[in-house]
C-alpha cells in the first residue's frame, strides 16, 4: 500500500493531547509518523496532501447510524450509508440492527462486514440483544461478538422486561459488551409521532410523554445498580428529555459507568420545528420542548454527554412524502454533523473546538472500545479528517450521497468543511 | 422533591437556531387553518357570506361558471360535504366527489397521487375531509392548488369556525360583519366534551379568542388535558359545567369521537351526569345562552332531545350558516389572481 503523507495542518488530537501543526505520515493503514509541520519530506510513492490552513483531527466516529441492508436496500446501503459518512468526515459507523431481518446471528453480522458490500468507511455492526429485537429470548453474545459486532441493542424496540434486560446486562457483562437501550417505554408512546404537549394538541397529534424515555433510563439505572458490577456498561441512545439526562448525570455521579449520546437534532431543534407538519423534523425519540432542548447543550457543555451520534435514518422520499402521523420515523445525519456542531457548539456555545472533536471520535471510541480509533497516535489506525474549520457553507440535502434526502437541515448553514476523508489509509473522500 | 430539583439549571444565555416561518400556505386561495386569516380577511369573508346568500341566484350562478372543484372526502360527512357541494354548486362551478370508500384511495392510492391526479383531471381547487392532522398540507404542498381544509384529523376545521363566528355575531352582536380585535370582549364561549379529539374546538380556540372572546374548555381529563391552556392565549378550563355554564354566554356541545377514542373507555352514565346538557341545567345556569353544536349531534348523550329542539338551540342556524360561508370561501379559492399564478 502506498503511504500519505498530510504536511502542514494543524492537527488536533484530543485523545493524544495534540494541538499544533505536524505533518502526519500514514502507511500501511496505520499512522507511521508524527513530527513538526515541514519537517516531513515526499518519498518516492508517497503521496502528499498539503493541509496548509486546514484542521487535521482523527476521523469521526458516528456510534448511531442506520444503514438499512440487509433488507432496505431502498433507503439505502451500507455502500451509499459509508460514502455519505466519508462525505461528512466520518470513518467509521455503528450500524443499528434493525435491519430486514434483523441483525441477531454472527451470519448477518459477517456477512455486513463483507468486502461486497463496498463500504466507503468501518463498518461497526451492532447486534439486536434478544432474537428478531422482540425482545423475549437473548441472542448469543459471544458468537455475535466474535463475528465482529461491538454492542448490543434492540434499537428501536426496546427491552421492556425487567428480566430480560437484566439478563442482557449479565450476558453482555460476561463477554464484554456494552448494552445500548433506546429508551421509550412503547406502552406510553402507542398511536403517537411527537412529543407531548400543548404543541401536539395544538398540531391534533397523539403525544409521546418525556416519561416514556426517562422511566425506562431509570429503570435501566435501577437494573445496572443491582447488577454490583463495575463493568457492566449502559448506553443511552439518542437522550433527548431534561428528565433523562438528569437520571444520567446523577447515575455518574454515582459511579456506574452509563453513558449517553445526543444527536445533534435534539440539540438544535424543538417541538416548533414541526412547523405544519414536516414528516423531515419526524423522529424517534421526537423534538421535545425547548427545555428539554436546552438540557441536551447544558449536558454536551457540561460533559456528562459522552458522544454526539446522528442516529442517521434514512427513508425514501415516497415515504416521507405521507400524511404526519404515517411517515416513517428518523432523518439523515451524517453529512451535517460535524458542520452542525462546529457552527452551533463551537462557534455559538463556545464549546473549545478540541472538546467538539472528541465528543464526535475520540470518546465514542473509548465508548465501544474500538481500539486503534478515534487516535492519531503512532500506531493507530490511519483514520483521518481534514477539513476548514473557517469555511461557511449551505447544506443542500440534493446533493447527498446518501440515497435519502430526509433531513430537516435542508439550506442550513454549516461550518467547517470536509477537505479529505482517509479510512485506514485510503482517500475516502475529497471534496471539488 | 419537585421537578425543578432535578433539572440543571441553564447557566448561560443560549441562542438555539430559529424556528423557520412556515411555507404554507402556498396558495393564496386556500384556507388550511383559521390562522391563514386576518381580522381583515375573516370581516370579508363574512360580508361575503351575506352579499352571496342574498344575491339573485341567476346572477350568482355566473361567478364561477363551469369551474371545477373537486371534494376529495376520506371520512363520511354530511354537513361538511352537502354544504360545500351546495355552495360551489350555487356559484356555478362544476363538482365532483371522490371518496375513499368508491375510488383508487382503497387500492392504496396515495393522498398525493390522488392530489396530482385530481389537478391533471382539471379540478381548480380541492375540498379535502382527511381522517389525519396535517393531511390538507401535505395536499396544498404537493399539488399547489387551492386548498380547502374541511376537517384534517384531530386538528382544525376552519369552515366551522367562520360559520359558528357568523352565528355568534347575529345573535350576540347583530349587525356586525367588520371584526376586530375587541368584537367579542365580554363573550364567553364555553366548548363542552371531547374537545382532545375535537378539530371543532381547534379551530375555535384559534379564532374567537383573536376577536376579544373567552374560550372556556369544560370536560374530564381524559378528552381535555391540562396543557390544553398551552395552546394560545384566552382558552382556560374550568371542570364544572355548572360553573362554567354560569359565566357563558354561548354554549358549544361537542361529541364523544368513539372513531377516535384508540381504544380508551368511558362511562358513558358518568359522562352524562356530569357533562349532558339538559333543560334543566340549562334554565338553572345559563338560561339566556346560545347553544351550539357542530353536529352531528346524539339526542341524549352530550344534550336532551329538549335542548336540541328547544329555544335556545341554533344549531340549524349552524348549518344553513355553513352554506353562506362556504360560498364565500370557495368564491375566495377560485378568485382569478389565485389559480392564475399557476405555482407549481
Amino acid at each position: 500500500m502506498t503511504a500519505l503523507l498530510i504536511r502542514n495542518g494543524h492537527l488536533i488530537d484530543p485523545a493524544a493531547g495534540v494541538d499544533g501543526p505536524r505533518d502526519i505520515l500514514l502507511k500501511d493503514g496505520r499512522v507511521v509518523e508524527i513530527s513538526a509541520a515541514g519537517k516531513l519530506k515526499p518519498t518516492n510513492g508517497t503521496e502528499s496532501l498539503d493541509a496548509t490552513g486546514l484542521t487535521v483531527a482523527p476521523g469521526l466516529i458516528d456510534i448511531h447510524v442506520h444503514l438499512r441492508e440487509p433488507g432496505q436496500g431502498y433507503k439505502e446501503t451500507i455502500a451509499t450509508g459509508t460514502a455519505a459518512a466519508a462525505a461528512g468526515g466520518f470513518t467509521a459507523v455503528a450500524a443499528m440492527p434493525n435491519t430486514s431481518p434483523v441483525n441477531d446471528s454472527a451470519e448477518i453480522t459477517r456477512w455486513m462486514l463483507a468486502p461486497e458490500r463496498g463500504a466507503h468507511v468501518r463498518v461497526y455492526p451492532i447486534a439486536a440483544a434478544t432474537r428478531g429485537s422482540k425482545g423475549e429470548s437473548i441472542n448469543d453474545f459471544a458468537a455475535l461478538k466474535s463475528a465482529g459486532a461491538v454492542a448490543v441493542t434492540d434499537d428501536g424496540h426496546p427491552i421492556l422486561k425487567d428480566s430480560i434486560m437484566r439478563e442482557t446486562l449479565v450476558a453482555a457483562t460476561r463477554v464484554g459488551l456494552s448494552v445500548i437501550q433506546h429508551a421509550e417505554d412503547t406502552r406510553m408512546t402507542q398511536g403517537a409521532s411527537m412529543n407531548a404537549g400543548p404543541t401536539a394538541f395544538k398540531l391534533g397529534l397523539r403525544g409521546m410523554p418525556p416519561e416514556a424515555e426517562s422511566s425506562l433510563v431509570e429503570r435501566d439505572i435501577r437494573l445496572v445498580t443491582e447488577l454490583r458490577d463495575a463493568r457492566t456498561h449502559l448506553h443511552v441512545a439518542h437522550t433527548s428529555t431534561a428528565a433523562a439526562m438528569a437520571a444520567v448525570r446523577q447515575a455518574r455521579r454515582n459511579g456506574l459507568r452509563v453513558t449517553c449520546e445526543v444527536a445533534p437534532h435534539h440539540f438544535l431543534l424543538t417541538e416548533e420545528h414541526i412547523g405544519f407538519y414536516n414528516t423531515n423534523a419526524k423522529m424517534n425519540p421526537p423534538l421535545r420542548s425547548a427545555a428539554d432542548r436546552d438540557a441536551m447543550i447544558e449536558g454536551i457543555l457540561d460533559g456528562i454527554v459522552d458522544a454526539i451520534a446522528t442516529d442517521h435514518a434514512p427513508h425514501a422520499t415516497h415515504e416521507k412524502e405521507v400524511e404526519f402521523e404515517n411517515a416513517p420515523n428518523g432523518i439523515t445525519g451524517l453529512e451535517t454533523a460535524l458542520g452542525l456542531c462546529l457552527r452551533w457548539l463551537h462557534k455559538e456555545w463556545k464549546l473549545p473546538l478540541g472538546r467538539v472533536l472528541s465528543l464526535l471520535s475520540a470518546q465514542p471510541a473509548a465508548l465501544l472500545g474500538l481500539k486503534g480509533r478515534g487516535t492519531l497516535a503512532v500506531g493507530s489506525f490511519a483514520d483521518v479528517v481534514v477539513f476548514d474549520p473557517k469555511v461557511e457553507w449551505i447544506y443542500r440535502a440534493k446533493e447527498t450521497h446518501s440515497k435519502a434526502h430526509n433531513t430537516p437541515f435542508d439550506g442550513w448553514t454549516m461550518q467547517g468543511k470536509v477537505r479529505w476523508t482517509i479510512s485506514e489509509g485510503r482517500v475516502a473522500y475529497a471534496s471539488a | 422533591m419537585t421537578a425543578a430539583a432535578t433539572v440543571t439549571p441553564v447557566r448561560r444565555q443560549l441562542h438555539p437556531p430559529p424556528v423557520a416561518a412556515s411555507p404554507s400556505p402556498y396558495n393564496e386561495g386556500s384556507l388550511l387553518s383559521v390562522q391563514d386569516l386576518t381580522l381583515d380577511a375573516v370581516s370579508h369573508l363574512l360580508a361575503r357570506a351575506s352579499a352571496l346568500e342574498t344575491m339573485d341566484p341567476l346572477v350568482r350562478d355566473r361567478i364561477l361558471l363551469k369551474r371545477r372543484v373537486a371534494l376529495l372526502f376520506y371520512e363520511s360527512s354530511t354537513r361538511t360535504r352537502t354544504s360545500f357541494e351546495l355552495a360551489a354548486k350555487s356559484l356555478g362551478a362544476d363538482t365532483t366527489l371522490i371518496s375513499n370508500l368508491s375510488s383508487s384511495i382503497e387500492k392504496g392510492e396515495t393522498l398525493k397521487d390522488t392530489g396530482l391526479t385530481l389537478r391533471a383531471l382539471g379540478a381548480e381547487a380541492i375540498i379535502l375531509r382527511h381522517n389525519s392532522s396535517g393531511a390538507a398540507w401535505l395536499l396544498e404542498e404537493v399539488t399547489r392548488l387551492p386548498v380547502l381544509n374541511a376537517g384534517d384529523g384531530m386538528h382544525e376545521h376552519p369552515t366551522q369556525a367562520l360559520l359558528d363566528l357568523r352565528t355568534i355575531l347575529a345573535h350576540v352582536r347583530p349587525g356586525v360583519e367588520a371584526v376586530a380585535q375587541d368584537t367579542l370582549a365580554g363573550v364567553t364561549v364555553t366548548i363542552v366534551g371531547d374537545i382532545l379529539h375535537s378539530r371543532v374546538a381547534r379551530s375555535n380556540m384559534l379564532l374567537l379568542p383573536r376577536l376579544g372572546a373567552r374560550v372556556v374548555f369544560c370536560g374530564p381529563p381524559q378528552f381535555l388535558p391540562e396543557l390544553a391552556t398551552g395552546a394560545g392565549p384566552g382558552i382556560s378550563i374550568e371542570r364544572d359545567f355548572d360553573t362554567a355554564l354560569q359565566q357563558s354566554q354561548v354554549v358549544m356541545m361537542l361529541r364523544i369521537q368513539a372513531e377516535r377514542l384508540a381504544g380508551q373507555q368511558i362511562d358513558l352514565e358518568q359522562y352524562k351526569a356530569s357533562y349532558q346538557l339538559t333543560g334543566q341545567r340549562l334554565a338553572a345556569h345559563a338560561p339566556s345562552a346560545l347553544v351550539m353544536h357542530p353536529g352531528p349531534i346524539i339526542r341524549g348523550l352530550e344534550l336532551t332531545a329538549g335542548v336540541a329542539d328547544g329555544s335556545q338551540s341554533v344549531i340549524l342556524e349552524q348549518v344553513t350558516n355553513g352554506v353562506a360561508i362556504r360560498m364565500a370561501v370557495v368564491e375566495r379559492a377560485l378568485a382569478e389572481a389565485h389559480t392564475k399564478a399557476g405555482r407549481s
